[in-house]
């Protein structure tokens, strides 16, 4: 069960945007985390609380391919993305290092910035305690859905080089 | 089956692959960079695999923040360059290294028929060699490099046809970015582009390079051609193993079909802060701008620059305007400075840089301060891409970039007075 206050943006929030390329000259994650969303929204870093929700409207996360940046939402304390449509390459990313997200265009256009969440990510739920409204997201594919199962891609290919090998 | 499909079901074990399905891909090159190598080696380690699954279709090229920007840069390379040697990968090192996307077709590393997936973004600009070619994160080329394969969901295929003959001046980049302009940032998003129609036939591998890199602009998966006598005589000479050239069925289905008349068309600008604000030039209206960059694995090839020193000989680059010219590669540099062009870069009042990503991403060599403009062949302008978050990038070709240099402002080649 995730909870927290949701962090609304608008479309085509940019991997630029998410961490810009100025900051990757590191990799580790909790360095990261300290610019995470700085050019859009600079006192996001201050204002993010564990467990928190970002959601945006259409194709979120576009542009680079840089894995940077959903580590650095993951390691902000975000728990799980909310949008209407995701960019493909950061779609890819998210479920390979297990940040959690959610295709709901219904959600997104009932919610506000600032509302509360509790979501249900095995059963794509989410509720927004502040409205009293609750929403289903998109169901995994199967195969995204054993990625995700397995605690991301590192773990998936793990047990698929042991049962190789047996 | 359209061209992506027919590329990626060669790459699986079976007859035919349609939209939607989710396949393992056998995979023919794995590539990464000096930014995304080091996640994707400290994830490969944490496999506990002594060995990749062949180091020759691995490459790992410095190309980002180099010549080392930094000490922490400095440190990301040097984790890159000792992994390579440990294993055996192909890694170039300053003095041979160029931006990867300029750099592995002048290698013959990529070649028509190929699987090949990038931690970059603009690995698919090898879909002007019709190469199945996509970009990836550094988890995913992780374990590409101990298995060799990837799981993939096939794109469906939008067919892009544009006819009509090239106006003067009008370039791969111009058609791109109209594209863009047309279907929006995520109009391609997940699928495959197909590039066709006799404008795209006439248009040089070059061009063809430049269309197929700003696919992902569009949120494409792949930006494919067809293989054709330019392709072969690009690929041929650099080809150091076997390839194969697919083609579309005749009458297979696409998601979408859309076709253009390029007959008309102008050289484009994207303004600020989207790749997809396009609009002629002739309409930019009165932008003063400070910087002007020629190069990227956009326009960093030698007709680019060609372009560039036709429109610079014999005049002077604006006094209150820096212009910036990165050749893509040492053979791109080589080969410029044998065409004189070089001299004409540098006697118009440019610089010329070693091949780099540079300022494209706000890296180094040419960041912009508050309030400033550039005109750049690069690919991406969203806020603080190429600097302070209040300055503003303008996409554009070698030739609008060229005269927006001398000008001080963004103009065509055709808005120079002689």
């Amino acid at each position: 069960m995730i909870k927290g206050k949701v962090h609304k943006y608008g479309a085509n929030v940019d991997t630029d945007a998410i961490i810009a390329a100025r900051y990757l000259n590191v990799s580790q994650p909790e360095e990261l985390a300290k610019n995470c969303m700085k050019d859009i929204d600079s006192g996001f870093v201050e204002r993010v609380a564990p467990g928190d929700i970002i959601m945006a409207t259409t194709n979120f996360g576009c542009g680079s391919s840089r894995e940077h940046a959903p580590l650095a939402i993951k390691a902000a304390g975000v728990s799980c993305v909310i949008a209407k449509t995701f960019a493909r390459i950061f779609f890819r990313n998210a479920i390979n290092i297990g940040l959690p997200l959610l295709e709901s265009a219904a959600a997104v256009d009932g919610t506000e910035n600032g509302d509360e969440l509790e979501i249900d990510l095995g059963r794509g739920e989410i509720k927004n305690l502040t409205r009293g409204t609750s929403f289903t997201a998109q169901p995994y594919p199967e195969f995204m859905a054993e990625i995700i199962a397995a605690g991301g891609l590192v773990e998936h290919t793990k047990n698929r080089l042991v049962s190789r090998r047996v | 089956m359209t061209l992506a499909e027919k590329i990626l079901a060669a790459h699986t074990d079976r007859d035919k692959v349609s939209p939607g399905e989710f396949i393992n891909a056998r995979i023919d090159l794995v590539l990464a960079n000096d930014i995304t190598g080091p996640i994707a080696i400290r994830e490969f380690r944490k496999l506990g695999l002594s060995r990749v699954f062949d180091p020759q279709k691995i490459v790992m090229v410095p190309d980002h923040f180099t010549p080392n920007k930094d000490i922490a840069s400095a440190e990301q390379v040097k984790m890159v360059r000792e992994f390579c040697r440990e294993q055996g990968v192909i890694y170039f090192e300053i003095g041979q290294v160029g931006i990867e996307h300029v750099l592995l077709p002048e290698k013959g590393l990529v070649l028509p028929g190929d699987v090949v997936i990038g931690a970059d973004s603009h690995t698919c600009t090898y879909g002007a060699l019709g190469a199945f070619a996509t970009g990836m994160g550094s988890t995913g080329i992780a374990m590409a490099m101990a298995t060799g394969d990837i799981w993939m969901k096939v794109p469906p295929t939008i067919k892009l046809v544009y006819q009509g003959k090239l106006p003067n001046w009008v370039m791969g980049k111009d058609l791109i970015l109209y594209t863009i302009g047309n279907i929006g940032v995520d109009g391609a998003l997940y699928a495959a582009l197909e590039f066709s129609g006799e404008a795209i036939d006439a248009l040089s591998i070059e061009g063809r390079f430049t269309m197929s890199n700003m696919a992902i602009e569009a949120g494409a998966k792949a930006g494919i051609f067809r293989v054709d006598n330019k392709t072969q005589l690009y690929v041929k000479p650099r080809a150091k193993r076997p390839y194969r050239v697919y083609e579309p069925d005749v009458d297979t289905e696409y998601q979408r079909i859309i076709e253009y008349d390029v007959s008309e068309m102008e050289p484009q600008v994207s303004l600020p802060h989207s790749p997809a604000n396009a609009c002629p030039v002739s309409q930019v209206g009165d932008v003063e701008i400070d910087q002007a960059v020629i190069g990227s694995c956009t326009n960093g090839r030698i007709e680019d620059l060609q372009i560039a020193a036709q429109i610079l000989k014999g005049r002077q680059v604006h006094p209150r305007v820096r212009c910036i010219v990165i050749p893509g590669t040492q053979e791109v540099y080589l080969d410029a400075l044998t065409r004189g062009l070089i001299e004409v870069f540098i006697k118009a009042g440019a610089v010329v840089s070693p091949p780099t990503c540079g300022p494209c991403l706000g890296g180094h060599m040419g960041i912009l301060a508050a309030g400033e403009r550039c005109v750049s062949t690069t690919n991406r302008n969203f806020i603080g891409r190429m600097g302070h978050i209040e300055s503003e990038v303008y996409l554009a070709s070698p030739a609008v970039a060229a005269a927006s240099a001398v000008a001080g402002r963004i103009i065509g080649p055709d808005g120079l007075s002689v």
